[in-house]
């Protein structure tokens, strides 16, 4: 029995760095700025409380008499608030950080659970196929003739009504889910097509003959052939939930008041606009389309480069 | 095609009805209009007595076609917050949304198909590559962003607009519009801009991509090689052709924009559905829900069914196709 030496199988990180991706994403100026960009604003979200100059949510440092100051650059700001203050003298800069981290998490979270739910429906409904498969499209293509930012308000209202004094976890237990619903529906139409196309397939046939049960057939065997795609659909949907959360805090129905997001942020920086304190709701509303479009960019990137037509 | 538009009516009447059974369940299961009514202190006999009143105590059928038959006629009931009737308080609201959608519709399609078409024929010039970038930015731009900084833009720092409300309106019968004054379109410019923004870059992305596939076939080649001038190949040939997708995505997003009218309204405190219907979801008004829910399906089925027929119109070879029982 032959050993292959170790010597000539490259690890893992070896191969990617000689891999086509990799490539791809050294060649692309876009990508990187993008990825950098993407990668400074999860750093800091994630470590807010390392990273962040202030702590906004102890009160113990809060000095009204340091209340709205603008930005440091601006006539009247101080060097301690980089990005100036807000009406209880909480730091921006440090709020964005904190603010993104719950943003973040948000939109992890229920992609995450929409990745889930839409994968486990698409497999099943391409591999079963009859009245399953007709069910789920049927209830897909309802779901698709609405605006997603409808049903997620939807479930959101219909969650507070059931729960009227919901605790801090279930408020954000029940957003993620509502934003979570409004996103399964592209997963499942993805992988239900190529799931279609692999279940012809010769490997899939072999393992029936060997008398591998369907189940296992789906997960084993199925389910990693039709992940790619959901890889790149999962990135965009990042973005496209942050934005989603965002729009429901800034509504006054999305994260509690307790724990604001960038979206809440925005919503609390709006009523001092008209006073001229416009660092209090621009610079949120910076930070959030700068992580929406440094993520787009990164997953339409990962699109080009996963296609193999495209190379 | 009478069998086709018979399909899609059946099509639209599924949907319709599984969304009045979603309301339906909303008003079963969520709050108890019972409570609501009599206060936490009723007796049971007072319970019961209004139970029956009501005709909750009827089985689930009789329960959900009375429902049905209700919401045809616009009856929704009480809203639990205002109380009053939820029909009456939709209708007042209507007009404001409906004029602000009408109005944003038009300016994505009066700046979109141009923008699209002058993209697409001059790809790679310099003002071409400026609106991609510019739609780029307004296809990433959240709703809620662009209302705040045309606020902060046109109402504090050049005091031009004025940024809330509907301003004067005129009163016609049963509908208020705000096009008969100078204050009412002062009023209407900021939200109808922000509103049509995201579908404006939609379009035109649409268009350009569309115009610049259709520009490379071979009866585009052939309407040159007749002698035609550019301007009737252009407009006469190419953009005729790209139309089928962009009725599509113009009369879905049209349904989409009295949604997308939510955010809005919201941040210019616009009186319309829309601000209703966020109230509503604050204060788990669920009566109020339901209608605005029922009304915006409503509203869904009709322009999909309108874009359908509209496909017949546009595209030559659809009507070919069904007319050889395809």
């Amino acid at each position: 029995m032959a050993v292959t030496p170790i010597a000539q199988t490259p690890g893992a990180l070896a191969r990617f760095l000689d891999g086509d991706v990799w490539y791809s994403f050294r060649s692309s100026p876009t990508a990187i700025v993008a990825a950098v960009i993407a990668f400074v604003c999860i750093f800091c979200s994630v470590f807010a409380p390392w990273v962040a100059p202030h702590n906004p949510f102890d009160l113990a440092t809060l000095d009204l008499s340091d209340a709205r100051l603008p930005p440091a650059w601006v006539d009247g700001g101080k060097g301690q608030y980089l990005l100036g203050t807000d009406d209880q003298g909480r730091d921006i800069l440090s709020g964005l950080m904190y603010g993104a981290r719950i943003s973040l998490l948000v939109g992890f979270a229920s992609v995450l659970l929409s990745m889930v739910v839409g994968v486990g429906l698409g497999l099943l409904s391409g591999f079963v196929g009859g009245s399953v498969d007709a069910f789920i499209m049927r209830v897909c293509d309802v779901m698709l003739s609405f605006p997603s930012i409808l049903i997620a308000l939807l479930i959101d209202g219909v969650g507070r009504a059931i729960f009227p004094d919901a605790h801090e976890t279930l408020a954000f237990g029940v957003l993620i889910f509502a934003i979570a619903l409004t996103g399964w529906v592209h997963y499942a139409r993805m992988v239900r097509g190529s799931t279609l196309v692999e279940r012809h397939k010769e490997y899939v046939q072999a393992a029936r003959v060997i008398g591998v049960s369907p189940w296992r057939i789906m997960v084993r065997h199925v389910l990693p052939n039709v992940l790619g795609p959901v890889l790149v659909l999962a990135t965009i949907q990042v973005a496209a939930a942050i934005l989603t959360e965002a729009t429901l805090s800034f509504l006054g129905v999305g994260v509690p008041p307790t724990s604001p997001s960038l979206g809440t942020l925005i919503r609390i920086g709006n009523d001092f606009l008209f006073s001229g304190e416009w660092w209090i709701t621009i610079f949120p509303g910076a930070m959030l389309v700068l992580i929406a479009l440094s993520v787009n960019l990164l997953g339409d990137w990962l699109r080009d480069a996963l296609n193999p037509r495209l190379r | 095609m009478l069998a086709f538009i018979l399909r899609r009516l059946a099509q639209a009447i599924v949907v319709m009805l599984s969304v009045a059974f979603i309301a339906f369940m909303l008003f079963q299961y969520v709050g108890d209009p019972v409570t609501s009514l009599l206060g936490q202190d009723a007796t049971l006999e007072q319970r019961t007595q209004l139970r029956r009143d009501l005709g909750l105590d009827a089985p689930f059928p009789v329960q959900f076609s009375r429902f049905v038959g209700n919401a045809v006629q616009g009856e929704f009931g009480l809203s639990l917050r205002q109380g009053r009737k939820v029909s009456a308080l939709i209708a007042e609201r209507f007009p404001a949304t409906l004029e602000l959608a009408l109005l944003a519709a038009l300016i994505a399609l009066g700046v979109g198909i141009p923008a699209g078409v002058y993209s697409a024929l001059r790809r790679g010039r310099f003002g071409s590559q400026l609106t991609m970038t510019l739609s780029l930015l307004g296809v990433s731009l959240p709703t809620f962003l662009i209302g705040i900084l045309l606020i902060l833009l046109f109402s504090v720092m050049l005091k031009w607009l004025p940024s809330f409300g509907r301003g004067d309106v005129v009163t016609l019968g049963a509908w208020t519009t705000g096009f008969l004054t100078v204050d009412g379109w002062k009023h209407l410019v900021l939200p109808a801009i922000t509103l049509s923004v995201f579908q404006l870059a939609l379009i035109l992305r649409l268009v350009r991509s569309e115009m610049l596939e259709v520009l490379r076939t071979d009866y585009i080649k052939f309407a040159r090689a007749r002698g035609l001038r550019d301007q009737a190949v252009y407009f006469g040939h190419a953009l005729k052709n790209t139309l089928v997708p962009v009725i599509t995505i113009t009369g879905l997003q049209l349904g989409s924009l009295i949604a997308f009218a939510i955010i809005t309204e919201t941040v210019f405190q616009w009186p319309g559905m829309g601000f209703l219907f966020i109230q509503a979801v604050q204060f788990a008004d669920i009566p109020v829900m339901a209608a605005y829910l029922c009304l915006i399906a409503l509203i869904f089925v009709i322009v999909n069914l309108i874009v359908d027929l509209l496909y017949f119109a546009v595209d030559p070879r659809l009507r070919i196709e069904r007319a050889s029982g395809h």
